[in-house]
């Protein structure tokens, strides 16, 4: 009989509840996957492969247009965002604890700490007074409120990065006669650029996913792709939404991964 | 003959181009004569250093005046925390003092940013730019001085000839080796023609052998350059065989500086004493002072001679400091007298640690002989002879 | 020309001038869009309400925050608990505990497989996890909702096992809310379990084993000690939005199994009472800064000893 080493890392039925966890992950999206490339009209009777649902979902007005304006909000509030984090980060780390620090660490991840529909209700209040006031009631309002949450996500790679790089490269660039916005531009902000661009990344996912804020603060007319969905769930299902949601999750992935990969790399 | 290039602004040399019979440094400085002999490149001026502020304070140089002469090798040598690496960062622009001045060739530069300072540094950790080449890391300065294309091409050929680093030139720094990276430190901060490099503990990272090659290599180029060096370590060997001058620091003082001979030799005090190399402290007491010579009783009773600095009177209670070396153990005789109690061989020569009648302990070093042992076993009785001229006096 | 010591003074000054030029932009978004509109909210949440929503501004009422927790009868007046309310915030407890609960009991097994990999598969581990994590919420919520419909896998699964002949109501049920606040919020506790059982130094399992420890009493006394900080910072970060839940409750649990969330939207909706939701949407505040409260205690005294 062939006799079984002493593995010391194996705990008994850990690994089974691994696999169940991530056969768990995984069915529900394999299932919405699947039934969005269902012929069926119905989501619970299989009829056969067919891509009709995303050509209908594609043809859908209300869904290009809720799309669209997904992507306009993601790309100002992710953009705003990282730039704001980006220089927040710079004033925040690599210096001695100053007054005022530790309250902008916690201002900055304050969006972190509260629950979506706390605030979500917060922003109906005192932006429905200024739609009120001003007459406005474009997009403004959902860019400025993604922005918001997306700066602590957009912040916390930058802040990492700056804070693993190596202090005495600035002082070397210094001391090679280049002056402070020269070493800034020459050496900080290319050692900075991955975590730049994965700050960008998250913040546009994050701002991308939003359901409770955006719910809350849009105008009539203002449905972005997550809570076009979400009235689509609360009526009658149909595979369409699937397909909708199909394409979303395929764009999460590849912004994932992407993310992903830049986050390895070391330079 | 190639013409000579219009000299840096900042360059104290001149460097001809396009022959590759001569040197890279071609002519060096006109040899100084004299009075000019006594140039000096750097000073600080009475520099204290005090981080954080009220009497909590703690003083990392505290007021520390040294004076380093053009074209020298000079080397802050001293413990870690003793301020050597503090007085480098005050030099180099990346701290300011808290009094005294640094002056460049007689100008106050204490206040001066570092990229306003004709001053390069070459860090411990290199601080290679890991996003730049070995040659665009060698050109930054260049740039960032504004040269022009033509000016720094060549001027990096030259660098990274004169570093052996040509044919890795396209590499990202960390494509390169440890001893390659310092080597690109070098040329970088070499490039632009520093009145005076500072160099950081450069060595400490590399292996011993590396090391020996690149303290050989380090002073080469000081040679060649006439640059003045600053040379920080916290290693007394790099120091004595890699310097013109030293200064040895400890807890944010200057205690001594001089010729690596002055300090080995004649330790100023007893810090320096036991620093640099290893030395035998015996507690004595003054008994008369001639000519900067004294005679010294020690605990046994026994009376030596041992040089004397001046400032001391009869009956001061000292000690008198001997280099192992300058001792040998004898089976009768000698100054002192006591019993082995270790014998400890090291190839080229024998450690002979001595149990003297007083309590203290002596040590000895003795050159082995090829043909037989030192002679002594643990447990023997034996005597110390001391060399003339070898014992010296330091305040207690 | 100024002292080295009057440009070094001078120049710290400038630099902390600098920094916070730098940060006013992300601290003035994060004003206007996040931390101000909650000080409205309070401020609101002590007005009278508006006939229809709103509050009749500037006028001072205590009626929001005394409905959050008693309810008066319309016929005679009496003063009674608002038991509406209060089953709701007691549903909003019980369900994140559990959740918590259940996401730990299967997220430490996987952080300890994940962690116990190859190096080079471990990523992928990591990778896979991270993947529904980065997947938006409510995409992932509708696809729990596919798994636990009536016509769904699990009972189209069960049925053609011949178990159960009629399909077991899941959905619009407290376990539709559980099902789904596990399966959204379990990447949450992976991940910083992850993270703190990759920094464990396996030598020390050696050790124990080398000292006579089974199994067990290495998993009790050696690797949970250890990895104390992830469990905590898991648990948190599964709690805060399992209590703040709003998309779960309301696609899974349909209109009758309310949580916090819900109960605040309605306010601001069909029930008309912003100074109601103002004031519940504190309290909810007030739970997750508690809880966080409790982290950071924790969090600073597990730094210490390992410190």
């Amino acid at each position: 009989m062939a006799k079984r080493h002493f593995d010391i890392k194996a705990q008994p039925g850990f690994a089974f509840l691994a696999m169940f966890t991530f056969a768990a992950l995984y069915l529900p999206i394999a299932t919405l996957v699947a039934y969005a490339f269902n012929a069926s009209d119905s989501v619970s009777i299989w009829g056969g492969f067919s891509l009709k649902w995303f050509v209908e979902a594609w043809n859908n007005s209300a869904v290009q247009d809720a799309a669209w304006r997904s992507l306009v909000v993601a790309f100002f509030a992710a953009a705003i965002a990282t730039t704001a984090a980006t220089m927040a980060a710079i004033a925040t780390t690599r210096t001695e604890p100053y007054r005022g620090l530790s309250f902008k660490y916690a201002f900055i991840n304050q969006p972190l700490m509260v629950p979506e529909i706390v605030t979500a209700v917060a922003l109906l209040i005192v932006f429905s007074r200024i739609k009120v006031w001003t007459g406005y009631s474009g997009l403004g309002y959902l860019i400025i409120a993604h922005t918001a949450f997306c700066i602590p996500f957009a912040y916390l790679p930058i802040r990492a990065r700056l804070e693993s790089m190596d202090l005495t490269l600035e002082r070397a660039a210094a001391d090679l006669y280049a002056t402070p916005w020269m070493a800034f531009r020459r050496v900080t902000l290319p050692l900075l650029r991955p975590g730049i661009i994965a700050g960008f990344m998250l913040a546009f996912v994050i701002s991308l996913d939003d359901v409770v804020i955006t719910e809350f603060v849009k105008s009539g007319g203002q449905d972005t792709l997550p809570t076009y969905m979400l009235g689509q769930i609360r009526r009658t299902v149909t595979p369409e939404v699937n397909a909708i949601a199909t394409a979303f999750l395929a764009l999460s992935v590849v912004l994932v991964t992407a993310f992903f990969f830049i986050n390895r790399q070391k330079t | 003959m190639p013409e000579a290039k219009p000299s840096n602004t900042l360059s104290i040399m001149r460097m001809r181009l396009g022959s590759p019979q001569t040197s890279i440094w071609v002519q060096r400085m006109p040899e100084p004569t004299g009075a000019d002999d006594k140039r000096i490149a750097i000073e600080a001026r009475g520099i204290v250093k005090a981080f954080g502020q009220g009497p909590s304070a703690l003083r990392a140089l505290d007021n520390v005046s040294v004076s380093i002469r053009e074209n020298e090798f000079f080397t802050l040598l001293g413990p870690s925390g003793c301020g050597k690496t503090t007085l480098l960062r005050l030099i180099a622009g990346f701290e300011y003092p808290t009094e005294g001045a640094i002056l460049l060739h007689g100008d106050d530069i204490a206040g001066l940013p570092p990229f306003k300072r004709p001053i390069n540094t070459v860090f411990q950790s290199y601080a290679l730019f890991p996003h730049l080449t070995v040659w665009e890391n060698v050109a930054f300065g260049l740039q960032m001085l504004g040269k022009s294309k033509a000016d720094i091409e060549a001027r990096v050929a030259v660098m990274l000839k004169l570093v052996h680093m040509e044919e890795l030139a396209q590499r990202r720094t960390d494509q390169i080796s440890g001893g390659q990276a310092q080597r690109v430190a070098l040329a970088r901060a070499l490039a632009p023609s520093p009145k005076v490099l500072l160099l950081d503990e450069p060595l400490s990272a590399l292996d011993y052998k590396l090391r020996k090659e690149m303290q050989i290599e380090l002073k080469r180029m000081q040679n060649e350059t006439g640059i003045t060096f600053v040379f920080v370590t916290h290693d007394q060997e790099e120091a004595l065989t890699m310097s013109d001058r030293i200064a040895v620091m400890s807890r944010g003082k200057v205690l001594q500086v001089g010729s690596p001979w002055d300090i080995y030799d004649k330790p100023a005090d007893r810090f320096v004493a036991d620093f640099i190399g290893e030395t035998n402290f015996l507690k004595a007491s003054v008994v008369s002072i001639e000519n900067g010579v004294a005679r010294v009783m020690l605990a046994s009773g026994t009376e030596i001679v041992a040089t004397i600095a001046e400032g001391f009177q009869p009956r001061d209670s000292v000690t008198v400091v001997v280099r192992p070396e300058h001792a040998r153990a004898v089976q009768q005789g000698g100054q002192l007298s006591g019993s082995i109690e270790n014998v400890v061989y090291f190839g080229t020569d024998t450690h002979i640690h001595i149990k003297l009648d007083s309590g203290e302990l002596f040590t000895v070093r003795q050159q082995n002989s090829r043909t037989q042992s030192c002679g002594f076993k643990v447990g023997d009785r034996a005597g110390v002879e001391i060399a003339p001229d070898a014992a010296q006096v330091l305040r207690d | 020309m100024a002292t080295a010591a009057e440009t070094a003074r001078q120049g710290e000054t400038e630099t902390i001038r600098r920094r916070w030029l730098l940060s006013a932009p992300a601290l003035v978004i994060i004003f206007v869009a996040a931390v101000g509109p909650l000080f409205v909210m309070l401020a609101y949440s002590f007005m009278a309400r508006g006939d229809y929503g709103d509050v009749k501004f500037g006028q001072f009422s205590l009626d929001g925050w005394f409905s959050v927790f008693f309810q008066r009868d319309i016929f005679d007046d009496t003063v009674t608990l608002a038991d509406a309310h209060l089953s709701i915030l007691w549903r909003s407890l019980r369900l994140s505990l559990i959740t918590t609960v259940l996401t730990l009991i299967l997220g430490f097994p996987t952080a300890y497989f994940i962690a116990t990999r190859p190096r080079h598969t471990r990523e992928i581990w990591v990778f896979l996890v991270t993947i529904p994590f980065w997947t938006n919420l409510l995409i992932r919520t509708f696809a729990m909702q596919q798994v636990i419909r009536n016509e769904g896998v699990i009972n189209t699964l069960l049925r053609a096992l011949g178990i159960i002949d009629q399909p077991l109501q899941i959905m619009y049920t407290d376990w539709a809310i559980l099902f789904g606040m596990v399966y959204v919020y379990l990447p949450l506790m992976v991940l910083p379990l992850y993270a703190s059982m990759e920094k464990l130094d396996f030598r020390l399992i050696e050790a124990g084993y080398d000292l006579y420890a089974g199994r067990l009493s290495v998993l009790w006394r050696i690797v949970i000690p250890l990895v104390k900080p992830g469990v905590i910072a898991g648990s948190i970060l599964v709690f805060i939005p399992s209590l703040g839940a709003y998309v779960i409750p309301r696609v899974l649990g349909g209109g009758k199994n309310l949580m916090l969330g819900n109960l605040i939207e309605m306010q601001f909706g069909s029930g008309r009472n912003w100074p109601l939701g103002a004031a519940i949407s504190i309290t909810l505040m007030v739970l997750v800064m508690v809880a966080l409260l409790f982290y950071v205690r924790n969090a600073s005294k597990s730094g210490a000893q390992h410190g």
